[in-house]
Protein backbone atom coordinates (compact mmCIF):
# COMPACT_ATOMS: atom_id res chain seq x y z
CA UNK A 1 0.00 0.00 0.00
CA UNK A 2 1.15 3.65 -0.76
CA UNK A 3 0.15 6.53 1.14
CA UNK A 4 2.69 9.07 -0.16
CA UNK A 5 1.76 12.32 -1.46
CA UNK A 6 3.73 14.80 -3.15
CA UNK A 7 3.55 19.00 -2.90
CA UNK A 8 5.29 20.27 -5.41
CA UNK A 9 8.07 17.86 -5.60
CA UNK A 10 8.51 17.50 -1.90
CA UNK A 11 7.24 13.53 -1.01
CA UNK A 12 5.09 13.09 2.50
CA UNK A 13 5.12 10.06 3.62
CA UNK A 14 1.17 10.39 4.30
CA UNK A 15 -0.89 13.04 4.08
CA UNK A 16 -1.58 13.89 7.51
CA UNK A 17 0.16 17.55 8.48
CA UNK A 18 -0.32 19.25 11.38
CA UNK A 19 -2.71 22.46 11.28
CA UNK A 20 -0.21 25.80 11.85
CA UNK A 21 -0.84 27.46 15.26
CA UNK A 22 -2.47 24.21 16.94
CA UNK A 23 0.85 22.43 17.16
CA UNK A 24 3.56 24.83 18.44
CA UNK A 25 6.50 23.42 16.37
CA UNK A 26 5.49 19.86 17.84
CA UNK A 27 7.15 19.24 20.87
CA UNK A 28 4.21 19.50 23.39
CA UNK A 29 2.64 16.83 21.47
CA UNK A 30 5.81 14.72 20.80
CA UNK A 31 4.70 13.20 24.40
CA UNK A 32 1.41 12.03 23.01
CA UNK A 33 2.79 10.98 19.36
CA UNK A 34 5.82 9.77 17.28
CA UNK A 35 6.23 12.84 14.92
CA UNK A 36 7.99 10.74 12.65
CA UNK A 37 4.30 9.10 11.77
CA UNK A 38 3.12 12.74 10.68
CA UNK A 39 3.66 13.46 6.58
CA UNK A 40 4.67 17.08 8.00
CA UNK A 41 4.68 19.18 10.78
CA UNK A 42 3.55 22.46 9.99
CA UNK A 43 4.49 25.42 12.49
CA UNK A 44 2.83 27.82 14.47
CA UNK A 45 3.28 31.26 12.85
CA UNK A 46 6.66 32.45 12.89
CA UNK A 47 7.18 36.87 12.08
CA UNK A 48 10.40 38.46 11.81
CA UNK A 49 10.32 39.52 15.31
CA UNK A 50 8.95 38.13 18.63
CA UNK A 51 4.74 39.31 18.48
CA UNK A 52 2.78 39.15 22.14
CA UNK A 53 -0.41 38.37 20.76
CA UNK A 54 -3.85 39.43 21.73
CA UNK A 55 -5.28 39.75 25.27
CA UNK A 56 -7.32 37.32 26.74
CA UNK A 57 -9.61 35.50 27.17
CA UNK A 58 -8.24 34.57 23.50
CA UNK A 59 -10.35 31.29 23.69
CA UNK A 60 -13.83 30.01 23.32
CA UNK A 61 -16.12 26.96 22.98
CA UNK A 62 -18.67 27.25 20.79
CA UNK A 63 -21.56 24.30 19.12
CA UNK A 64 -18.94 21.61 17.66
CA UNK A 65 -16.30 24.13 17.17
CA UNK A 66 -14.05 26.76 19.18
CA UNK A 67 -13.04 30.48 19.03
CA UNK A 68 -9.67 31.72 19.29
CA UNK A 69 -8.18 35.00 18.86
CA UNK A 70 -4.20 34.51 19.44
CA UNK A 71 -3.10 36.92 17.40
CA UNK A 72 -0.28 35.13 16.17
CA UNK A 73 1.87 35.17 19.28
CA UNK A 74 5.76 33.67 18.18
CA UNK A 75 9.02 34.37 19.43
CA UNK A 76 10.30 35.64 16.27
CA UNK A 77 12.62 34.26 13.77
CA UNK A 78 15.92 33.52 15.12
CA UNK A 79 14.56 31.87 17.98
CA UNK A 80 12.55 29.80 15.92
CA UNK A 81 15.89 28.60 13.62
CA UNK A 82 18.09 28.42 16.47
CA UNK A 83 15.44 26.37 18.96
CA UNK A 84 12.50 24.79 16.78
CA UNK A 85 14.65 23.86 13.93
CA UNK A 86 17.12 21.52 15.21
CA UNK A 87 14.10 19.90 16.83
CA UNK A 88 11.98 19.26 13.97
CA UNK A 89 15.44 18.31 12.26
CA UNK A 90 15.58 15.38 14.61
CA UNK A 91 11.86 14.10 14.01
CA UNK A 92 12.02 12.15 10.46
CA UNK A 93 9.12 14.22 9.30
CA UNK A 94 8.56 17.20 6.63
CA UNK A 95 8.98 20.53 8.21
CA UNK A 96 6.90 23.11 6.97
CA UNK A 97 7.43 26.65 8.30
CA UNK A 98 4.26 28.75 8.21
CA UNK A 99 5.07 32.23 7.87
CA UNK A 100 3.20 35.56 8.89
CA UNK A 101 4.18 39.63 8.87
CA UNK A 102 2.85 43.12 9.09
CA UNK A 103 3.90 43.54 5.66
CA UNK A 104 5.08 42.46 2.21
CA UNK A 105 8.57 43.25 3.43
CA UNK A 106 7.67 41.42 6.57
CA UNK A 107 7.21 38.30 4.91
CA UNK A 108 9.64 38.30 2.10
CA UNK A 109 12.63 38.50 5.27
CA UNK A 110 11.09 35.83 6.70
CA UNK A 111 10.75 33.53 3.72
CA UNK A 112 14.62 35.05 2.53
CA UNK A 113 15.94 34.16 6.39
CA UNK A 114 14.41 30.50 6.09
CA UNK A 115 15.98 29.88 2.82
CA UNK A 116 19.12 29.64 4.81
CA UNK A 117 17.63 26.35 6.78
CA UNK A 118 16.78 23.23 6.51
CA UNK A 119 12.70 23.25 5.58
CA UNK A 120 11.13 21.56 3.49
CA UNK A 121 8.30 24.16 2.64
CA UNK A 122 6.50 27.47 3.28
CA UNK A 123 3.03 28.05 4.13
CA UNK A 124 2.04 31.93 3.64
CA UNK A 125 -0.54 32.94 6.38
CA UNK A 126 -2.76 35.60 4.46
CA UNK A 127 -5.66 34.91 5.94
CA UNK A 128 -5.11 35.21 10.15
CA UNK A 129 -8.19 36.79 11.24
CA UNK A 130 -7.36 38.11 14.68
CA UNK A 131 -4.23 40.96 13.52
CA UNK A 132 -5.16 44.23 12.24
CA UNK A 133 -2.02 44.23 9.69
CA UNK A 134 -1.11 41.59 7.55
CA UNK A 135 -3.29 38.21 8.03
CA UNK A 136 -6.60 38.26 6.00
CA UNK A 137 -5.89 42.09 5.23
CA UNK A 138 -3.98 40.32 1.98
CA UNK A 139 -6.07 37.40 1.92
CA UNK A 140 -9.17 38.65 0.88
CA UNK A 141 -8.33 40.51 -2.30
CA UNK A 142 -7.29 38.77 -5.48
CA UNK A 143 -4.83 41.30 -6.60
CA UNK A 144 -3.26 41.53 -2.91
CA UNK A 145 -3.25 37.45 -3.09
CA UNK A 146 -1.42 37.83 -6.50
CA UNK A 147 1.05 40.57 -5.60
CA UNK A 148 2.35 38.98 -1.82
CA UNK A 149 2.74 35.42 -3.88
CA UNK A 150 4.79 36.84 -6.51
CA UNK A 151 6.56 38.81 -4.00
CA UNK A 152 7.08 36.05 -1.51
CA UNK A 153 8.26 33.89 -4.47
CA UNK A 154 10.79 36.52 -6.02
CA UNK A 155 12.90 35.67 -2.56
CA UNK A 156 11.85 31.88 -1.98
CA UNK A 157 14.15 29.31 -1.98
CA UNK A 158 11.62 26.57 -1.04
CA UNK A 159 8.48 25.66 -2.55
CA UNK A 160 5.69 27.88 -1.51
CA UNK A 161 2.07 27.44 0.32
CA UNK A 162 -0.48 30.28 -0.01
CA UNK A 163 -2.92 29.62 3.17
CA UNK A 164 -6.00 31.30 2.29
CA UNK A 165 -9.20 32.45 4.04
CA UNK A 166 -12.55 31.15 4.15
CA UNK A 167 -14.13 34.42 4.37
CA UNK A 168 -14.04 35.22 0.98
CA UNK A 169 -17.14 35.28 -1.40
CA UNK A 170 -15.57 33.34 -4.12
CA UNK A 171 -12.68 30.93 -3.18
CA UNK A 172 -12.02 30.03 -6.56
CA UNK A 173 -11.01 34.15 -6.97
CA UNK A 174 -8.02 34.19 -4.07
CA UNK A 175 -7.27 30.34 -5.57
CA UNK A 176 -6.55 31.73 -8.87
CA UNK A 177 -4.78 34.37 -7.89
CA UNK A 178 -2.40 32.54 -6.18
CA UNK A 179 -1.67 30.32 -8.38
CA UNK A 180 -1.01 33.28 -11.10
CA UNK A 181 1.56 34.66 -8.59
CA UNK A 182 3.39 31.85 -8.55
CA UNK A 183 1.92 29.46 -5.60
CA UNK A 184 3.34 26.11 -6.02
CA UNK A 185 0.32 24.92 -3.47
CA UNK A 186 -2.29 26.14 -1.54
CA UNK A 187 -3.51 25.68 2.32
CA UNK A 188 -7.38 25.62 2.68
CA UNK A 189 -9.68 26.56 4.81
CA UNK A 190 -7.80 28.97 7.62
CA UNK A 191 -10.73 29.87 10.40
CA UNK A 192 -14.09 31.49 9.57
CA UNK A 193 -14.40 34.70 11.59
CA UNK A 194 -16.96 34.47 14.20
CA UNK A 195 -18.32 36.03 17.43
CA UNK A 196 -19.61 34.88 21.04
CA UNK A 197 -21.94 36.87 23.26
CA UNK A 198 -21.73 36.03 27.32
CA UNK A 199 -25.42 36.67 27.62
CA UNK A 200 -25.13 36.40 31.73
CA UNK A 201 -22.01 39.09 31.69
CA UNK A 202 -23.32 41.16 28.34
CA UNK A 203 -19.92 41.12 27.53
CA UNK A 204 -18.27 39.70 24.71
CA UNK A 205 -16.92 35.84 25.13
CA UNK A 206 -13.09 37.26 23.66
CA UNK A 207 -10.88 40.15 24.46
CA UNK A 208 -10.50 40.69 20.71
CA UNK A 209 -14.78 40.70 20.29
CA UNK A 210 -14.00 38.36 17.33
CA UNK A 211 -11.79 35.10 16.36
CA UNK A 212 -11.50 32.34 14.20
CA UNK A 213 -13.82 29.20 14.51
CA UNK A 214 -12.13 26.00 13.89
CA UNK A 215 -13.46 22.59 14.92
CA UNK A 216 -16.18 20.15 13.75
CA UNK A 217 -18.69 22.69 13.32
CA UNK A 218 -16.70 24.30 9.98
CA UNK A 219 -16.25 21.22 7.94
CA UNK A 220 -18.81 21.14 5.22
CA UNK A 221 -17.76 24.63 4.57
CA UNK A 222 -14.33 23.44 4.31
CA UNK A 223 -14.64 20.69 2.13
CA UNK A 224 -17.21 22.88 -0.53
CA UNK A 225 -14.38 24.84 -0.61
CA UNK A 226 -11.58 22.68 -1.37
CA UNK A 227 -13.74 21.13 -4.24
CA UNK A 228 -14.11 24.29 -5.79
CA UNK A 229 -10.88 25.15 -5.05
CA UNK A 230 -9.51 21.78 -6.67
CA UNK A 231 -11.78 22.49 -9.95
CA UNK A 232 -9.88 26.20 -10.25
CA UNK A 233 -6.52 25.47 -10.16
CA UNK A 234 -4.07 22.73 -11.33
CA UNK A 235 -1.38 22.93 -8.31
CA UNK A 236 -1.82 20.76 -4.61
CA UNK A 237 -4.47 21.57 -2.41
CA UNK A 238 -4.01 20.60 1.49
CA UNK A 239 -7.51 21.34 3.17
CA UNK A 240 -8.04 21.30 6.43
CA UNK A 241 -11.39 22.60 8.61
CA UNK A 242 -12.56 20.71 11.56
CA UNK A 243 -10.64 17.04 10.73
CA UNK A 244 -11.20 14.83 13.09
CA UNK A 245 -11.15 11.52 12.22
CA UNK A 246 -9.72 9.02 9.22
CA UNK A 247 -13.31 9.51 7.33
CA UNK A 248 -12.91 13.28 7.49
CA UNK A 249 -9.69 13.50 6.27
CA UNK A 250 -10.92 11.07 2.88
CA UNK A 251 -13.49 13.35 2.70
CA UNK A 252 -10.94 16.27 1.82
CA UNK A 253 -8.99 13.88 -0.18
CA UNK A 254 -11.83 13.16 -2.18
CA UNK A 255 -12.55 16.48 -2.57
CA UNK A 256 -9.24 17.02 -4.26
CA UNK A 257 -7.13 18.00 -1.51
CA UNK A 258 -3.67 15.89 -2.10
CA UNK A 259 -2.95 16.47 1.94
CA UNK A 260 -4.94 17.38 5.29
CA UNK A 261 -3.75 19.34 8.28
CA UNK A 262 -5.06 18.55 11.42
CA UNK A 263 -5.76 21.06 13.97
CA UNK A 264 -8.67 21.92 16.61
CA UNK A 265 -8.82 17.70 17.21
CA UNK A 266 -5.41 17.73 18.79
CA UNK A 267 -6.94 19.83 21.56
CA UNK A 268 -9.80 16.67 22.13
CA UNK A 269 -7.26 13.78 21.39
CA UNK A 270 -3.28 14.50 21.61
CA UNK A 271 -3.43 11.27 19.44
CA UNK A 272 -5.45 12.57 16.60
CA UNK A 273 -3.31 13.05 14.13
CA UNK A 274 -1.67 9.36 14.32
CA UNK A 275 -5.10 7.75 14.59
CA UNK A 276 -6.13 9.51 11.61
CA UNK A 277 -2.93 8.89 9.39
CA UNK A 278 -3.69 4.68 11.06
CA UNK A 279 -7.42 5.38 10.27
CA UNK A 280 -6.68 6.08 6.08
CA UNK A 281 -4.08 3.09 5.77
CA UNK A 282 -7.10 0.72 7.48
CA UNK A 283 -9.61 2.59 5.08
CA UNK A 284 -7.30 1.61 2.11
CA UNK A 285 -7.11 -1.88 2.99
CA UNK A 286 -10.49 -2.01 3.39
CA UNK A 287 -11.40 -0.68 -0.07
CA UNK A 288 -8.23 -2.53 -1.53
CA UNK A 289 -7.04 1.12 -2.71
CA UNK A 290 -3.58 0.45 -3.34
CA UNK A 291 -2.33 3.84 -4.19
CA UNK A 292 -3.22 6.75 -2.32
CA UNK A 293 -3.07 8.97 -5.02
CA UNK A 294 -5.78 7.79 -6.78
CA UNK A 295 -8.36 8.70 -4.04
CA UNK A 296 -7.59 12.35 -4.64
CA UNK A 297 -10.80 14.27 -6.24
CA UNK A 298 -12.03 11.10 -7.16
CA UNK A 299 -15.24 12.35 -6.54
CA UNK A 300 -16.40 14.99 -8.68
CA UNK B 1 4.61 12.25 31.98
CA UNK B 2 1.60 13.54 30.88
CA UNK B 3 -1.28 10.70 29.82
CA UNK B 4 -4.66 10.55 28.56
CA UNK B 5 -6.40 7.80 29.66
CA UNK B 6 -10.23 6.79 30.53
CA UNK B 7 -10.69 6.83 34.90
CA UNK B 8 -13.51 5.48 36.36
CA UNK B 9 -15.61 7.20 38.76
CA UNK B 10 -15.71 6.29 42.44
CA UNK B 11 -18.23 8.22 43.45
CA UNK B 12 -19.28 11.84 43.64
CA UNK B 13 -21.52 14.28 45.90
CA UNK B 14 -22.49 17.79 46.36
CA UNK B 15 -20.63 19.36 49.07
CA UNK B 16 -22.39 23.31 48.17
CA UNK B 17 -24.43 25.17 46.10
CA UNK B 18 -22.94 24.36 43.05
CA UNK B 19 -19.69 22.61 44.17
CA UNK B 20 -18.94 18.88 43.76
CA UNK B 21 -16.77 16.50 44.51
CA UNK B 22 -15.37 13.52 42.78
CA UNK B 23 -13.52 11.06 43.16
CA UNK B 24 -11.89 9.13 40.33
CA UNK B 25 -9.60 5.71 39.95
CA UNK B 26 -6.67 6.69 37.29
CA UNK B 27 -5.15 4.17 35.89
CA UNK B 28 -1.19 6.41 35.89
CA UNK B 29 -2.18 10.25 36.31
CA UNK B 30 -2.57 9.64 40.84
CA UNK B 31 0.64 8.37 40.87
CA UNK B 32 2.72 10.79 38.45
CA UNK B 33 0.65 13.68 40.23
CA UNK B 34 1.67 16.58 42.56
CA UNK B 35 -0.13 19.48 44.54
CA UNK B 36 -1.20 21.87 42.04
CA UNK B 37 -1.23 20.49 39.43
CA UNK B 38 -4.52 20.17 37.56
CA UNK B 39 -6.36 17.51 35.31
CA UNK B 40 -8.16 18.05 31.97
CA UNK B 41 -11.96 16.12 31.64
CA UNK B 42 -13.43 15.25 28.38
CA UNK B 43 -17.08 15.88 27.99
CA UNK B 44 -18.83 13.06 26.54
CA UNK B 45 -20.60 15.16 24.28
CA UNK B 46 -18.50 15.45 21.14
CA UNK B 47 -20.15 19.67 20.68
CA UNK B 48 -18.16 19.85 23.86
CA UNK B 49 -14.75 20.12 22.21
CA UNK B 50 -12.40 21.27 24.61
CA UNK B 51 -11.04 19.56 27.85
CA UNK B 52 -12.22 21.00 31.21
CA UNK B 53 -8.85 22.26 33.29
CA UNK B 54 -10.02 21.05 37.17
CA UNK B 55 -7.50 21.63 39.86
CA UNK B 56 -6.47 18.45 42.22
CA UNK B 57 -7.86 18.53 45.83
CA UNK B 58 -6.58 15.19 47.00
CA UNK B 59 -3.95 12.59 46.07
CA UNK B 60 -4.38 9.18 46.39
CA UNK B 61 -1.07 7.68 45.21
CA UNK B 62 -1.05 4.59 46.81
CA UNK B 63 -4.06 3.84 45.72
CA UNK B 64 -4.13 5.64 42.07
CA UNK B 65 -7.16 7.80 43.13
CA UNK B 66 -7.72 11.76 42.45
CA UNK B 67 -10.61 13.64 44.59
CA UNK B 68 -11.59 16.80 41.93
CA UNK B 69 -13.81 19.40 43.46
CA UNK B 70 -14.99 21.96 41.38
CA UNK B 71 -17.73 24.27 40.78
CA UNK B 72 -20.54 23.77 38.19
CA UNK B 73 -20.55 26.89 35.74
CA UNK B 74 -21.67 25.58 32.33
CA UNK B 75 -22.25 22.62 30.81
CA UNK B 76 -19.62 21.00 30.25
CA UNK B 77 -19.43 20.54 34.21
CA UNK B 78 -22.87 20.04 34.33
CA UNK B 79 -22.70 17.22 32.46
CA UNK B 80 -19.96 16.05 35.03
CA UNK B 81 -21.87 16.82 38.15
CA UNK B 82 -24.26 14.19 36.94
CA UNK B 83 -21.80 11.42 36.69
CA UNK B 84 -21.99 8.54 39.46
CA UNK B 85 -20.17 5.35 40.56
CA UNK B 86 -18.99 3.11 37.86
CA UNK B 87 -19.24 5.56 35.09
CA UNK B 88 -16.41 6.75 33.31
CA UNK B 89 -14.67 9.98 32.20
CA UNK B 90 -11.43 10.63 29.57
CA UNK B 91 -9.02 12.55 31.56
CA UNK B 92 -5.57 14.00 30.43
CA UNK B 93 -2.80 14.59 33.27
CA UNK B 94 -1.04 15.50 35.27
CA UNK B 95 -0.92 19.08 34.21
CA UNK B 96 0.70 22.38 34.91
CA UNK B 97 4.05 22.57 37.12
CA UNK B 98 2.30 22.42 40.98
CA UNK B 99 3.43 24.23 44.34
CA UNK B 100 7.01 24.10 44.90
CA UNK B 101 6.42 21.53 48.16
CA UNK B 102 9.95 22.03 48.75
CA UNK B 103 10.13 25.09 49.21
CA UNK B 104 8.14 24.62 52.83
CA UNK B 105 10.61 22.54 54.93
CA UNK B 106 10.98 24.45 58.24
CA UNK B 107 8.73 27.52 57.24
CA UNK B 108 5.59 28.82 58.54
CA UNK B 109 3.98 28.87 55.76
CA UNK B 110 0.04 30.60 54.36
CA UNK B 111 -2.02 27.89 52.32
CA UNK B 112 -4.61 30.35 51.17
CA UNK B 113 -7.88 29.32 49.27
CA UNK B 114 -10.64 31.24 47.63
CA UNK B 115 -14.08 30.59 46.66
CA UNK B 116 -13.41 27.49 43.81
CA UNK B 117 -9.39 28.11 44.55
CA UNK B 118 -9.75 25.94 48.07
CA UNK B 119 -9.49 22.55 46.53
CA UNK B 120 -5.72 22.91 45.77
CA UNK B 121 -5.18 23.83 49.05
CA UNK B 122 -6.38 20.62 50.44
CA UNK B 123 -3.98 18.46 48.31
CA UNK B 124 -0.98 21.35 49.23
CA UNK B 125 -1.80 21.09 52.89
CA UNK B 126 -1.98 17.41 53.34
CA UNK B 127 1.69 17.08 51.05
CA UNK B 128 3.09 19.61 53.56
CA UNK B 129 4.99 17.69 56.92
CA UNK B 130 5.77 20.87 58.38
CA UNK B 131 4.08 21.63 62.33
CA UNK B 132 0.22 22.27 62.47
CA UNK B 133 1.03 25.44 64.05
CA UNK B 134 3.29 26.30 61.44
CA UNK B 135 0.84 24.87 58.69
CA UNK B 136 -1.52 28.13 58.56
CA UNK B 137 -4.83 27.04 56.30
CA UNK B 138 -6.60 30.57 55.45
CA UNK B 139 -9.60 29.87 53.24
CA UNK B 140 -12.24 32.54 52.11
CA UNK B 141 -15.48 31.73 51.27
CA UNK B 142 -18.59 33.57 49.93
CA UNK B 143 -21.37 32.31 52.58
CA UNK B 144 -21.22 28.24 52.26
CA UNK B 145 -18.42 26.24 53.93
CA UNK B 146 -17.29 23.36 52.16
CA UNK B 147 -13.75 21.40 52.59
CA UNK B 148 -13.73 22.95 56.19
CA UNK B 149 -13.69 19.36 57.85
CA UNK B 150 -10.80 17.98 55.90
CA UNK B 151 -9.08 21.07 55.95
CA UNK B 152 -9.18 21.25 60.09
CA UNK B 153 -7.27 17.87 59.74
CA UNK B 154 -4.68 18.72 57.05
CA UNK B 155 -3.52 21.82 59.51
CA UNK B 156 -4.57 24.91 61.33
CA UNK B 157 -7.67 26.26 59.87
CA UNK B 158 -8.72 30.08 59.84
CA UNK B 159 -12.18 31.07 58.02
CA UNK B 160 -13.00 34.21 56.42
CA UNK B 161 -16.54 34.63 54.99
CA UNK B 162 -18.14 37.61 53.31
CA UNK B 163 -21.28 37.62 55.16
CA UNK B 164 -19.63 36.60 58.44
CA UNK B 165 -21.77 34.01 58.98
CA UNK B 166 -18.58 31.75 59.82
CA UNK B 167 -15.02 32.78 61.19
CA UNK B 168 -13.87 36.29 60.24
CA UNK B 169 -16.64 38.73 58.55
CA UNK B 170 -14.34 39.88 55.57
CA UNK B 171 -11.79 38.40 53.26
CA UNK B 172 -8.65 36.05 53.51
CA UNK B 173 -6.37 38.92 54.55
CA UNK B 174 -8.79 40.31 56.79
CA UNK B 175 -8.79 36.74 58.69
CA UNK B 176 -5.18 37.36 58.64
CA UNK B 177 -5.01 40.58 60.32
CA UNK B 178 -7.66 39.59 62.42
CA UNK B 179 -5.71 35.91 63.93
CA UNK B 180 -2.66 38.10 63.87
CA UNK B 181 -1.07 35.41 61.61
CA UNK B 182 2.51 35.90 60.24
CA UNK B 183 4.40 33.34 57.81
CA UNK B 184 7.46 33.14 55.68
CA UNK B 185 6.28 31.39 52.74
CA UNK B 186 2.66 32.28 51.16
CA UNK B 187 0.89 29.01 48.18
CA UNK B 188 -2.51 30.86 47.15
CA UNK B 189 -5.42 29.82 44.92
CA UNK B 190 -8.36 31.85 44.06
CA UNK B 191 -10.14 34.79 41.89
CA UNK B 192 -7.91 37.44 40.53
CA UNK B 193 -8.43 40.43 42.88
CA UNK B 194 -7.61 37.88 46.00
CA UNK B 195 -4.75 37.01 44.05
CA UNK B 196 -3.68 40.48 43.45
CA UNK B 197 -4.09 41.76 46.82
CA UNK B 198 -1.86 38.48 48.12
CA UNK B 199 0.73 39.53 45.93
CA UNK B 200 0.90 43.06 47.16
CA UNK B 201 0.61 41.55 50.96
CA UNK B 202 3.81 39.59 49.96
CA UNK B 203 5.63 42.12 48.06
CA UNK B 204 5.22 44.57 51.19
CA UNK B 205 6.53 42.10 53.36
CA UNK B 206 9.31 40.71 51.48
CA UNK B 207 7.45 37.17 51.57
CA UNK B 208 8.00 34.17 48.79
CA UNK B 209 4.98 33.63 47.19
CA UNK B 210 3.48 31.59 44.55
CA UNK B 211 0.00 32.05 43.57
CA UNK B 212 -2.27 29.66 41.15
CA UNK B 213 -4.02 31.09 38.17
CA UNK B 214 -6.47 30.44 35.77
CA UNK B 215 -7.58 30.98 32.66
CA UNK B 216 -9.32 29.55 29.24
CA UNK B 217 -7.51 26.76 28.01
CA UNK B 218 -7.43 25.13 25.00
CA UNK B 219 -4.69 22.30 24.41
CA UNK B 220 -3.69 22.35 28.00
CA UNK B 221 -0.34 21.28 27.52
CA UNK B 222 1.54 24.22 25.95
CA UNK B 223 0.27 24.32 22.43
CA UNK B 224 -1.89 26.68 21.52
CA UNK B 225 -0.46 30.05 23.87
CA UNK B 226 -4.38 30.33 24.40
CA UNK B 227 -4.11 30.33 28.30
CA UNK B 228 -1.38 33.01 29.02
CA UNK B 229 -0.70 35.65 31.54
CA UNK B 230 1.39 38.93 31.62
CA UNK B 231 4.74 38.25 33.04
CA UNK B 232 7.48 40.62 34.06
CA UNK B 233 10.38 38.85 32.64
CA UNK B 234 10.59 38.02 29.11
CA UNK B 235 8.77 34.39 28.57
CA UNK B 236 10.98 31.44 27.31
CA UNK B 237 8.43 30.02 25.35
CA UNK B 238 7.80 33.13 22.96
CA UNK B 239 10.27 35.74 24.25
CA UNK B 240 7.42 38.27 25.33
CA UNK B 241 5.97 38.68 28.25
CA UNK B 242 3.00 35.97 27.97
CA UNK B 243 3.77 32.89 30.05
CA UNK B 244 1.47 29.74 29.22
CA UNK B 245 -0.78 28.94 32.08
CA UNK B 246 -1.52 25.56 31.61
CA UNK B 247 2.69 24.53 31.09
CA UNK B 248 4.73 27.19 32.64
CA UNK B 249 2.33 27.39 35.56
CA UNK B 250 -0.52 26.96 36.50
CA UNK B 251 1.67 28.13 39.80
CA UNK B 252 3.85 31.25 39.64
CA UNK B 253 6.07 33.06 42.29
CA UNK B 254 3.84 36.48 42.30
CA UNK B 255 7.01 38.31 41.40
CA UNK B 256 6.77 37.17 38.28
CA UNK B 257 3.20 37.71 36.83
CA UNK B 258 1.44 40.72 36.03
CA UNK B 259 -2.81 40.81 37.52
Amino acid sequence: MNTKVRIAGVELKNPVMTASGTFGSGVEYSEFVDLSRLGAVVTKGVASVPWPGNPTPRIAETCGGMLNAIGLQNPGIDVFCSRDIPFLRRQNTRIVVNVCGRSTEEYCEVVERLGHEPVDLLEINISCPNVKEGGIAFGQNPRAVEEITLAVKRVARQPVIMKLSPNVTDITETARAAEAGGADALSLINTLTGMKIDVERRAFALANKTGGLSGPAIKPVAVRMVYQAAQAVGIPIIGMGGIATAEDALEFILAGATAVSVGTANFRNPRATVEIAEGIEAYMARHGVEDLSTLIGAVR
Amino acid sequence: MKIKETCTVIGQERIAQDVYSLWLQTGRIASQARPGQFVSLYSADGSRLLPRPISLCEIDDVQGRLRLVYRVVGKGTKEFSALSEGDTLDVLGPLGNGFPMEEAAGKRIFLIGGGIGIPPMLAAAQALESDRENKMLVMGYRDELFLDQELAAAGTLYVATEDGGAGVKGNVLDAIRSYGLAADLIFACGPRPMLRAIQEYAADRNITCYLSMEERMACGVGACLGCICASTGVDDHSRVHNKRVCKDGPVFLSTEVEL
